[in-house]
């Protein structure tokens, strides 16, 4: 579902962020993206969504090749994935039910369906009962719960998570990563770039590590949510 | 449709002051442009007004038939360049002469002055060349004396006219493009502070249109208020000068409703590319 065959990524300014990176993710996998910070975890995730382009090398995503992309495609491919950062990245001035009606009003979907996707969505998360309010009423912890309903709401093929605990204490990250689990319990698959060790250290999903804009490692064991579970 | 109208609205809603500000920015752009165009105006009248006195008079010969005269008289209207044409006797010459220079009160004898053809030519053909072609023509009848038309003044209303265009033009676009350019930067300080929601709206999976939408919509209401609001501005400031100073012409129904429409079309304009530019970049 995810391939980058030799992929590299430079910039014109900083240099080489990405060097022959090569892996798959399949479909309901759960996979870490580890590494040190500037390791090029971020890079990898932007290339999925597409909002950087390989230099070279091929990076493809629910069958869409970086090769063929158009500008116009990356909509369409990114209503299939669902994206959530360490800085949850709501607006503010919405609630959290229109922060996640707003990710299904912008693919055109019917009224009458939105309303009842988002409750499920909310009710998933946990947050049905905060459904009204702002995001600045909601700790960390609930204001990423909110970024992973917005996530969710699309029905995505794989759920990517920048640091989504970055920002969080211990209990919310747990929170989150459990949360997490369960989407992928579901099917969807996630990948999840993360410097909390001990996080993945607990749990014995596929584990992918970059340094220097190498992949150094991969724990190569592709296990779906459904068998772990 | 319905969303990116409830989007627009929503962020008139949200951010009231900078909106506002924006509103009032494009108001007073377009006031400033609102008064030169009401100088151009009256300026454009005034000359139209002196050009509306450039007259051919074409003196006939004594003894002339006045079947001649009707028939040059009917010719002569049928020119296009002709907007009216006027036969005048020696009479109607004498009592015009009294009424305009007072050395003829005291004359009493019609047959010093000889009759006439006025011509009054329509608009547009006003200009010397255009003058000088009619005159020409008309002096082809023989029993035409003199035709005479003023031609050192007509010369220099032209010149004046001809400045006046040039000079009108050169503020007006100097006016309109200042207008643009601020304008479009405070559609695109707008912009930029929603550059973040922009972002997610991208994240999200909306396309470029759709994210334009809002903005478009938005864009043409600022433009359309300013652009009320300029008017009112003007309105206002040609009801203080007809009070304290001299009364002045004022945009009719059509130049209002053009100027409106113009500050809709800044507004469209200015976000389009504020927003295309913006979308590109990021």
């Amino acid at each position: 579902m995810i391939r980058f065959t030799r992929v590299r990524k430079e910039y014109p300014r900083t240099g080489v962020a990405l060097n022959d990176v090569s892996f798959q993710v399949n479909q309901g996998e759960f996979v870490f993206l580890t590494g040190p910070s500037g390791a090029g975890k971020s890079t990898i995730l932007k290339m999925i969504f597409a909002d950087e382009l390989p230099t070279s090398g091929e990076v493809k995503v629910a069958n869409v090749s970086s090769a063929t992309l158009k500008h116009r495609d990356v909509a369409r491919l990114r209503r299939k994935l669902g994206i959530v950062f360490q800085d949850f990245r709501l607006l503010e001035d919405r609630t959290v039910e229109a922060n996640v009606s707003f990710a299904l009003e912008v693919t055109g979907a019917p009224r009458s369906v939105i309303g009842s996707r988002v409750a499920r969505v909310l009710t998933q998360v946990g947050l049905s009962s905060k459904a009204r309010a702002l995001p600045t009423e909601l700790s960390g912890g609930e204001q990423q719960r909110v970024a992973i309903a917005r996530a969710l709401v699309n029905d995505p093929v794989v759920l990517l998570a920048d640091e989504p605990t970055g920002n969080l204490d211990e209990r919310a990250t747990r929170g989150v990563f459990e949360l997490l689990r369960d989407i992928n319990a579901t099917g969807t698959a996630v990948m999840m770039a993360t410097h909390n060790l001990e996080l993945v250290k607990r749990s014995d999903c596929r584990t992918l590590e970059i340094n220097r804009g190498q992949l150094v490692f991969d724990s190569h064991e592709p296990m779906t949510g459904q068998g772990e579970r | 449709m319905r969303l990116a109208w409830r989007e627009a609205v929503m962020a008139f809603r949200r951010a009231p002051m900078l909106n506002a500000l924006s509103i009032t920015t494009i108001a007073f752009s377009l006031f400033a442009f609102g008064l030169f165009g009401l100088v151009a105006l009256n300026m454009s009248q005034a000359l139209t007004r002196l050009e509306d006195r450039v007259e051919i008079r074409a003196f006939l010969g004594d003894g002339t038939a006045s079947e001649a005269a009707a028939t040059a008289l009917g010719d002569i209207t049928a020119f296009p360049e002709v907007a009216s044409a006027a036969l005048v006797t020696p009479q109607q010459a004498l009592d015009r002469a009294r009424k305009e220079l007072g050395e003829f009160n005291d004359v009493f004898d019609a047959g010093l002055l000889p009759s006439s053809i006025d011509i009054h030519l329509k608009p547009g053909f006003r200009d010397p060349e255009h003058v000088r072609a009619v005159a020409a023509r008309i002096k082809t009848y023989d029993f035409i004396e003199d035709v005479r038309f003023g031609e050192e003044w007509v010369e220099k209303l032209h010149q004046i006219r001809n400045i006046a265009t040039l000079a009108g033009t050169a503020l007006g676009l100097t006016f309109a493009i200042v207008a643009v350019i601020i304008i479009g930067s405070t559609i695109r300080m707008a912009i930029l502070a929603r550059a973040r929601e922009i972002a997610i709206m991208r994240l999200v999976g909306a396309t470029d249109r759709f994210i334009r939408a809002p903005f478009l919509i938005e864009g043409s209401l600022k433009g359309t208020l300013g652009g009320v609001l300029a008017l009112l501005l003007t309105w206002a400031t040609n009801e203080i000068i007809g009070r304290v100073a001299f009364s002045a012409a004022f945009f009719d129904l059509r130049l209002s409703i053009l100027g409106i429409f113009a500050g809709a079309l800044i507004g469209l304009g200015g976000s389009a590319f504020s927003v295309g530019r913006h979308l590109r970049d990021v």
